[in-house]
This record gives C-alpha cells, structure tokens and sequence, in this order.
C-alpha cells in the first residue's frame, strides 16, 4: 500500500484553478521532492492531503485512507509542518509542545516529558520559556517541526521547510529530517530550492500551474535537458559577446555573466582547454570556469519556460553550503 | 475508557516518540482536549494587556458610571426600599456578560487567521474543542468579571439579600446565559470572515438586545409598544431572574420567581441546542 495516492484531485478557488489534475504514488519510506515555483500549487497538495481542504474533485488516500472520509484516522497518521509556521504565538515553546503532546492524546506527564526532550533535540531548551512569538524564523520553524514530531507520524509533510532559513537552521533541519527517513518515516517535501530536492529527495516531482509536469530522480531530469557543459562565468556582462565570438557556435548564454559551451561527445578535458585558450587568445577575465553537468535550474527552465524562483544570485542553497554549480 | 500509557521516549527524533492515543471521538477526549485549548485561551488572557484591561476595567467602569449617572431619574421610578444600584448590578452583570460574548467571535476569527489552527486541525484532537475550549475560556473570564463586578458593587452599596445559595443562583444564571449566546457569536466567527467584521456584525447584534432591556430601567418606565418588545428580550428575561435571584425584585409583569429564572434556563439550552451543532458543523466543514 502507498503511503500517499492522489487521483485526478483538482482544486478551485473561485476560478482560480490551484490543482489541474494531480496523480501522484508516493511508496512508504519514500522522500518525494515536490518542486515548483510560487504559486505552483504545492501547498495546495500539501493541505488537501494533510485533510485542510477537500478537493474539488478527485480523491486522495493516505495509506489507503480517504483524506475526507476517513479524515480522523488519517490525522492519526500525519505530521504537518507547513509554510507558516503553526505554532502558538503567546505561549512559550514548552508550553507549545506540551499542549500538542496533550492534544496528540499523551498523558499529562508523558506530554512534559516529551516536550522536554524534543525542546533538548532542537537546540531550543534557552529559549524554552520565551513566548513564541520571540523567536527567531529559525528558532520558529524548529518549533513547528518540533510540534510535528511528539509523536511519531508515519508521514511527514514539510512545506518549504528552509525557506528563509539561516544555514545553521537549515542544516538543523535537513539533518533530522534524514533521522525521520532513517526510522521509516515517510517525507514528502516541498521546496522551490532546486538543490534542496537534489540533495534530499529519493524523487521529484516538478509542479507548476497545479499540474505535474515531470517526474524523475535529479539525475533523470538532468538527462532530459543534456550532457555535460562547460561553463563560464565572465567578470562582466559587458564581455558576453565577444565571448560569444570567440567561442564560436557550440556556445549559449545562460545568463548575463554566464555562457555555457556543450561537451556533445567530445573529450571533456579537452573542450575545457579549449575553451579556456580561446577566452584567453580574446583577452577576457573569467571569474570562474568549469565542467559541470546541469543543474536543476536549467530543468527548470527548459520545463517551465521561466527561470526557477531564487535560483539566480546566489544559487540555490546545497546542504553543505556550496554552490549549485559542480 | 482507556487513557494512552506514554511511551518513554528516548532523545531520537521519533525513534521510540509514542504514537498518538486513541482519536477525538469520545466524550473524554474532547472534554480533556477542551481543557488543553481553554489553559491556552486562559494564558493568552492574563498574557495580553489589552485584554485584560478590556475585560476589567470596562466592566467596573461601567458599575460606577451607570450606578451614579442614572441613579436620580430611575431610582425614583423604582419601588419603596429598592435602591438603584440593587436594581443596577444584576442587570448590568447580564449586560457586561453579554457584550462580553462578542470577544469570543473576536477570540476565534483571530485565532482562524493564526497558522495554530491549521495544526489543531491536522491533528487526531478532538476537532470541537477549538470552540468549546474558547467558550468555556471565556466562561472563566467571565465569571471572574462578574465576581470583580459585584465587589466594586459591594464598595457602593449593593448587597444580595436573598441568601448564599440565592447569590450563587444569580450569578450562575448569568454565566450560563453569557455561554449560550457566547456560541451564537462562536457561530458568527464561523460565518463572517475576518476578525473586524466579525467585531462589527457581533455589536450590531448585541447592541439592540442589550439596550432594549429591562438592565438599566424598569419595563415599567417604558412606552406601551416598546414595553411589549421588551419584555420578550431575552436580555431582559436574564436580567429580570438575576435580579429576582440577587434582591427578590421581581417586575409586575411576572406571575412568580421562577418565571424569569425557568425562561432564562430555558431561552440559554435552546440557544445551545441550536448554535452548538451550527458551530461545530460549519468548523468541520471550513476550508
Ligand atoms: N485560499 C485560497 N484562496 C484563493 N486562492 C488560493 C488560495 N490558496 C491558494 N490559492 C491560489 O492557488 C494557487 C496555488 O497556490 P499555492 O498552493 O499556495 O502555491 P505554492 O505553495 O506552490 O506557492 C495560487 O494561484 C494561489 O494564489
Ligand atoms: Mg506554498
């Protein structure tokens, strides 16, 4: 039995069209990336699956339960951390998590325990008894992923889970996420970071305009835009046509700075030299030029015809803070 | 009825965490998850100024004002030994409980527009208790309103003379009528979207029902036609058995004591019996 299926679900507001018509298998212990751009629908999926909003039409079960039907028992199944963060503002975190233990049915004691160890694991025991409201983005989106987990859900939603997040919250984040996978949770995880779906997500599934529109590892998305480039990154924008001209046909801009030259078969460390000598023969400064493969940016271009949100400067963030480009 | 024995959880992230105990269907969850939401809604109270002096200080303002601006013109029109502010402060405790009810919509259209709802409602709680744990927050506040209320009466002159059991009655009367419509207006946060108008539809509805009342003045006093709307005001069948309760004033327009009293208790269950499966049903059923 999958841990999500999603048939033909389709959701309006008023005429705006959120879901277009959404099928979707996620297996248990999977980590599906539902990558998009703003606007794309992804939180929409994530709240008809997480029984916020009935859809319009289609249906979608949860370990074989209906998401309407049998809302309850899918309740009892899920953690939902969602875009905004979920928590209660007034009280303080421990007493956040205490509330939730006892509304996730615990008993008293069992509640103070467990709101003691999760505050311990997210690094928020100095805060604890701050309001909520105090906190940091960061310190906020520990919280809320914290209030998902006092007890253990079988499947796990994140929404955009690092957006706007500093590093160390981010990495805070990924890490006990790859901890849940680990113990057997389910993960389905929304990002408009390209990199972030890389890095964590066994697949993705590319979103946009409420429909899905590829589907694939990273590697397979990759494949679907070409092999391996090189690319340049010129001091100025000023340089781009003359590097145009000296590269000669196999070359294409990619962005004002950046001009990428496709390998197409040939040897690769060859077509760098070649590369370099010939910016070197036109007098141009590089900044940076290397081998690399695409990145999902440009899947994300070449799917959706529009340039992938925030992906352009500085790249999309990778886990161990390098640049997207390899 | 089983209560979930909590596993001991060891530091892992979920490794070990219990797994949720039995779903909301029964009727102690949703009093223990009741309870859980009104400790929050309590907090909030005591941790926010605004409130607290809005739920005080208006209230005891309200006591001295009316007691001393009216008292010339209504208390000559009262019965020999019938002092004003004995008159006042049943009819007022009803009237304060009653405007009280619209910070309860208020209360719950902010809390539909926080993202802690969305987590209440993804979880196995019992789904209701998002309403009854703010009515009966409320129902807390407002009995500890109503007993700062009649000390400051007290420090004026009020006195209950019908007995201990009598005082409690009256005051009872009034919490009990405050919580029924307290969820009329729960059911007007589940209809007009948004706090500020939530506000404003509440006061259009309270502001006739409670000037158009027996609170302030005698029925008596009133012209012919609007007597007769009065007297089946709702607010004026509370006032009229909190007051009959508090001092045995009791209006010509009443055969016996437990007219007001036995309509009060009758008017507040229907009202419940009404808006509490409106409520609970248009929540379920939110987007
Ligand atoms: N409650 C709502 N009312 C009206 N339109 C909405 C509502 N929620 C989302 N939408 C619209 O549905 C589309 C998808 O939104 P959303 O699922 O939030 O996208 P994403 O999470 O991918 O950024 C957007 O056009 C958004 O404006
Ligand atoms: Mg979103």
């Amino acid at each position: 039995m999958p841990a999500v299926s999603v048939e033909g679900v389709e959701k309006h507001f008023g005429s705006t069209v959120a879901l277009a018509g959404v099928d979707l298998e996620v297996a248990q212990g999977e980590i599906l990336g539902l990558l998009g751009p703003n606007g794309a629908g992804k939180t929409t999926l994530v709240r008809v699956l997480s029984t916020l909003l009935p859809p319009t039409a289609g249906r979608a079960r949860i370990f074989g339960l209906d998401v309407v039907d049998e809302a309850p028992e899918v309740r009892r199944r899920i953690g939902l951390t969602g875009q905004q963060a979920a928590v209660d503002e007034i009280l303080t975190g421990r007493e956040n998590l205490r509330m939730f233990g006892e509304l996730f049915h615990l008993s008293v004691a069992g509640a103070r325990r467990r709101a003691d160890e999760l505050l311990e694991r997210f690094d928020l025991v100095e805060a604890a008894d701050r309001p909520a409201r105090t906190y940091s983005g960061g310190m906020r989106r520990r919280l809320d992923l914290a209030s998902s987990l006092l007890v253990r859900p079988q499947l796990l939603f994140l929404d955009e889970p690092t957006t706007g997040l500093d590093p160390r919250s981010r990495n805070a984040i990924w890490e006990v996420t790859r901890e849940l996978v680990d113990e057997g949770t389910t993960l389905l995880l929304t990002t408009q970071y390209l990199e972030e779906a890389d890095q964590l997500a066994d697949r993705i599934v590319v979103i946009d305009h409420g429909r899905l529109i590829a589907e694939g590892t990273g590697d397979d998305l990759k494949e679907q835009v070409g092999g391996q480039v090189v690319e340049v990154l010129l001091a100025s924008a000023h340089d781009r046509a003359a590097a145009m001209e000296a590269l000669g046909s196999a070359a294409h801009p990619v962005g004002e700075v950046r001009v990428q030259v496709g390998v197409d078969g040939h040897d690769a460390l060859t077509r760098v030299s070649e590369v370099a000598q010939a910016l070197d023969r036109a007098a141009l400064t590089v900044r940076d030029l290397g081998l690399r493969r695409p990145t999902l940016d440009d899947v994300f271009l070449q799917l959706t015809g529009g340039p992938p949100p925030g992906a352009e400067p500085p790249a999309a963030p990778s886990p161990n803070g390098q640049k997207a480009a390899r | 009825m089983s209560t979930p024995t909590s596993a001991s959880a060891p530091a892992g992230t979920s490794s070990g965490a219990p797994t949720p105990g039995p779903d909301g269907g029964s009727l102690y969850w949703l009093v223990r998850d009741t309870w859980s939401v009104t400790k929050r809604n309590l907090r909030h109270y005591v941790r926010q100024p605004r409130l607290l002096v809005f739920s005080t200080i208006q209230p005891v303002m309200f006591v001295l004002l009316f007691s001393f601006v009216f008292d010339g013109v209504v208390g000559v029109a009262l019965p020999g030994g019938v002092s004003y502010i004995d008159f006042l402060l049943p009819g007022i405790l009803i009237h304060s409980s009653a405007f009280r009810t619209t910070q309860t919509a208020v209360g719950l259209a902010e809390d539909l527009e926080r993202g802690v709802v969305d987590r209440f409602r993804s979880m196995p709680m019992a789904r209701s208790a998002v309403l009854s744990g703010r009515t009966m927050a409320d129902l807390v506040r407002s009995v500890a309103v109503l007993l700062l209320m009649i000390a400051v009466g007290y420090l004026i002159g009020f006195r209950f003379n019908q007995g201990v059991l009598a005082a409690i009655g009256a005051i009872a009367v009034v919490a009990l009528f405050g919580y029924a419509l307290s969820w009329i207006f729960t059911y007007i946060a589940m209809v007009v979207p948004g706090a500020e108008a939530v506000q404003a539809a509440g006061f259009v509805a309270i502001f006739p029902l409670v000037f158009a009342s027996s609170v302030f003045v005698p029925v008596a006093t009133m012209p012919a036609w609007m007597a007769s709307i009065v007297a089946y005001n709702p607010v004026t069948l509370g006032a009229d058995a909190a007051r009959v309760l508090a001092i045995g004033y009791l209006s010509d327009d009443y055969g016996s004591a437990l007219e007001p009293i036995g309509w009060t208790i009758v008017v507040s269950a229907a009202i419940l019996a009404v808006f509490v499966p409106l409520a609970v049903r248009r929540y379920r059923r939110m987007t």
